[in-house]
């Protein structure tokens, strides 16, 4: 398969999110929802007394499992096979899909109901099935909005934030077996949707889900929701296969307290999410039949190694840092290139597929550094740091590492940086008069700094430098 | 109290004016300041763009030229940030020196002038200076503290940030420009001249909007007019 995976960006950041930035609708629309749900999950987080420590807990918790990986999928497997599913091992995204075509070809099933899962859009599952004869069919109704539209969703939590209703009734008309409806209010387009979903439950003879936790003691696999199509998904068909990452692992059952509170307020900004499904291997004449367990590492363990980066890998999806990010509120989730966008994804993307895979390496760079994202974190992972760490180990260019080299050259040494200072002020004392017009601010400046002065004013070296004044008015007496 | 300055490198070229307002307000409480000269950078700005080596080398000049010092004032979040979190210098922000060092809210100051405060990212997030800067600013004589609307919000300067993701910086900036104008203020006051380079920029394309000032320049005033 030739085909880029949905985690490889095609495009530089910058070059995505000015044409992102252009769609004035767009930016109207994220500023408005991202705003809502981050006013409300600020409210239902300080109702908790003790989120800071849970979020402690809840750090270690990833890290032991990051500790102890393999001992806790082993674990796990023993586990849920013993309760009557089949594991499998999936190193990279073509296994997976490959794993999953084969045991929905051998229920001769010709499409597919889905769960809204992550990891079967990082893999790019739904193109794969369709190119074997398949149809998925998504049931979250973002989701199936989103897929209709043959559209990538550009949030985790929110995947449809960049339509507004009139757009999804012209896509139910034009693409929906069986719409008829006329209106486009929200109550009338779920009824749609509703209809045509409870049709396809009924008659799927699979279903394809992920997993937010896998608890290893149990061998249990946890699903979080709001619509309840995940219930239907995870009871009606025969035949439920689940494609877990290797770092949804929790140890033991009695951990899944606190993500269970941490997630939904992280989340959606509700105390308690509507459904939570925590079902383990298969019960005879009950659910599922046959239950399939798809471990998928697609670059994980790799990740895992990383001691400054594998934090990354504590990440519950929650969306809390997407919603808080200045720079994913102005450029949305299509600039990112990935199924992962926001602060999260420009680590985990990167760190998945390695800098050099498309332009990946230009994603640590989507962030002011400003810390909103660390600071809102369930499982507390230092975003900032993790980007710095990510600069710092990437590809760069070499014009900016020769300026970067003679600037701190200039900087070790007291008299290089007092005569560097000198020249800058002798430099611009032309410069200094143009500027004058505008209150001492230069409003044009040529290439590289031109980009600066596009957007703003550039500030001109002082008339006399701080050491200057200090010599002059501490040192002379 | 004998307290070291790191004025930072921005600063000393281009914001004197922050380095001079900082050695005034502890001369004039009565304290002895000192300029070690071996100072420069302190590497946050090649730390953060991906330079780790060049930025060790900064780290461990700023260390050496500031060995044996009790106390360190920097007037620049980040800088105090980076250092705090890269070496073992006793490093205060101006306002944790003065409220938390030196017991001080009322530094003798008058600025008779409506004032809003951008707290930026680093004070925000980073050193959590919490209502430091805004109970001293609030001592100051005849200064009206007007609220900054989504104060948290990041201006976009972001260091290299602000070229290498020009456009989104740029719509980050107009926002924040916005909120400073929206509050009729006649100054907009913060402790990171870098974040005041870049928000000064903005304001300075738009008539009657606030203008930038080092809030340490309004805890130095004393007579109320700069200019």
């Amino acid at each position: 398969m030739s085909r880029q995976l949905p985690i490889v960006a095609i495009t530089p950041f910058p070059q995505a999110a000015a044409h992102e930035l252009a769609d004035t609708q767009l930016r109207a629309n994220l500023g408005r929802a991202t705003r809502t749900i981050r006013d409300k999950r600020a409210r239902v987080v300080a109702e908790v007394a003790d989120w800071e420590p849970m979020r402690d807990r809840a750090a270690a918790v990833k890290d032991e499992v990051l500790d102890n990986l393999d001992e806790l999928l082993a674990r796990f497997e023993a586990a849920a096979v013993a309760a009557g599913a089949t594991v499998h091992h999936a190193a990279d995204a073509a296994r997976a899909n490959a794993i999953v075509t084969e045991l929905v070809q051998e229920q001769q099933a010709d499409h597919v109901v889905k769960i809204k899962s992550m990891a079967t859009q990082e893999i790019g599952l739904n193109e794969a099935l369709e190119a074997a004869g398949i149809t998925p069919i998504e049931t979250d109704l973002a989701e199936l909005i989103v897929q209709l539209a043959d559209d990538t969703p550009s949030h985790i939590l929110v995947p449809a934030i960049h339509y507004n209703r009139s757009q999804i009734r012209e896509l139910f008309a034009r693409r929906m077996p069986g719409f008829t409806a006329t209106s486009d209010e929200p109550a009338v387009l779920a009824g749609a949707a509703r209809e045509y979903l409870r049709r396809t439950f009924l008659a799927a003879k699979v279903a394809v889900c992920g997993a937010n936790f896998a608890i290893a003691e149990t061998g249990s696999l946890v699903i979080v929701e709001s619509e309840g199509n995940g219930r239907m998904c995870l009871t009606l068909p025969e035949t439920l296969i689940a494609v877990v990452g290797v770092e949804k692992l929790l140890p033991r059952f009695a951990d899944l307290g606190d993500f269970l509170r941490l997630l939904p307020r992280s989340s959606t900004g509700e105390r308690m999410n509507p459904y939570t499904s925590i079902f383990t291997g298969v019960t005879a004449g009950d659910g599922p039949q046959r239950l399939h367990i798809v471990l998928l590492d697609n670059g994980r363990t790799q990740v895992a190694q990383d001691p400054a980066g594998r934090a990354a890998l504590r990440c519950i999806r929650c969306s809390a840092c997407l919603n808080v990010c200045p720079v994913y509120e102005r450029a949305g989730g299509h600039a990112y290139g990935s199924v992962y966008p926001g602060p999260i994804g420009a680590i985990l993307s990167p760190q998945l597929t390695g800098q050099d895979a498309g332009f990946n390496k230009t994603l640590p760079f989507a962030s002011t550094l400003c810390g909103a994202c660390y600071d809102v974190c369930p499982v507390k992972i230092n975003i900032p740091e993790i980007l710095v760490h990510l600069r710092q180990t990437g590809p760069k260019p070499a014009a900016e590492r020769a300026a970067m080299s003679t600037l701190s050259w200039v900087m070790r040494d007291r008299r290089r940086w007092r005569a560097a200072l000198r020249a800058a002020r002798s430099g611009s004392a032309p410069l200094r008069l143009i500027a004058r017009r505008h209150g001492g601010t230069l409003r044009r400046a040529p290439w590289p700094l031109s980009a600066w002065t596009a957007h703003r004013d550039a500030p001109l070296p002082a008339a006399e430098s701080f050491r200057d004044w200090w010599r002059r008015t501490h040192e002379q007496s | 109290m004998r307290i070291a300055l790191f004025v930072t490198c921005l600063n000393d070229a281009l914001f004197p004016q922050a380095g001079i307002a900082t050695v005034t307000v502890l001369e004039r409480l009565g304290h002895t300041v000192a300029f070690p000269a071996a100072q420069s950078c302190c590497g946050q700005m090649h730390a953060n763009t991906g330079y780790a080596a060049p930025a060790r080398q900064l780290e461990r000049l700023t260390e050496d030229a500031f060995a044996g010092q009790d106390a360190i004032v920097s007037p620049s979040g980040s800088c105090v940030a980076h250092l705090r979190a890269h070496t073992a210098l006793p490093v205060y922000e101006l306002s944790e020196l003065l409220v938390d060092v030196l017991g001080v809210t009322d530094v003798g100051a008058t600025f008779p002038h409506r004032v809003t405060y951008h707290p930026t990212c680093h004070g925000l997030r980073m050193l959590r200076l919490g209502d430091r800067p805004t109970a001293l600013l609030r001592a100051v004589r005849g200064l009206d503290l007007v609220d900054l609307p989504e104060p948290e919000q990041c201006c976009g300067f972001g260091g290299t940030f602000a070229l290498k993701n020009a456009a989104v910086s740029g719509a980050m900036l107009a926002d924040k420009c916005a909120s400073a104008a929206s509050t009729g203020a006649e100054y907009l006051a913060a402790a990171d001249n870098s974040c005041l380079a870049h928000i000064g920029g903005g304001l300075a394309r738009h008539p009657g909007a606030p203008k930038p000032i080092h809030y340490a320049e309004i805890l130095a005033a004393t007579g109320g007019i700069r200019e």
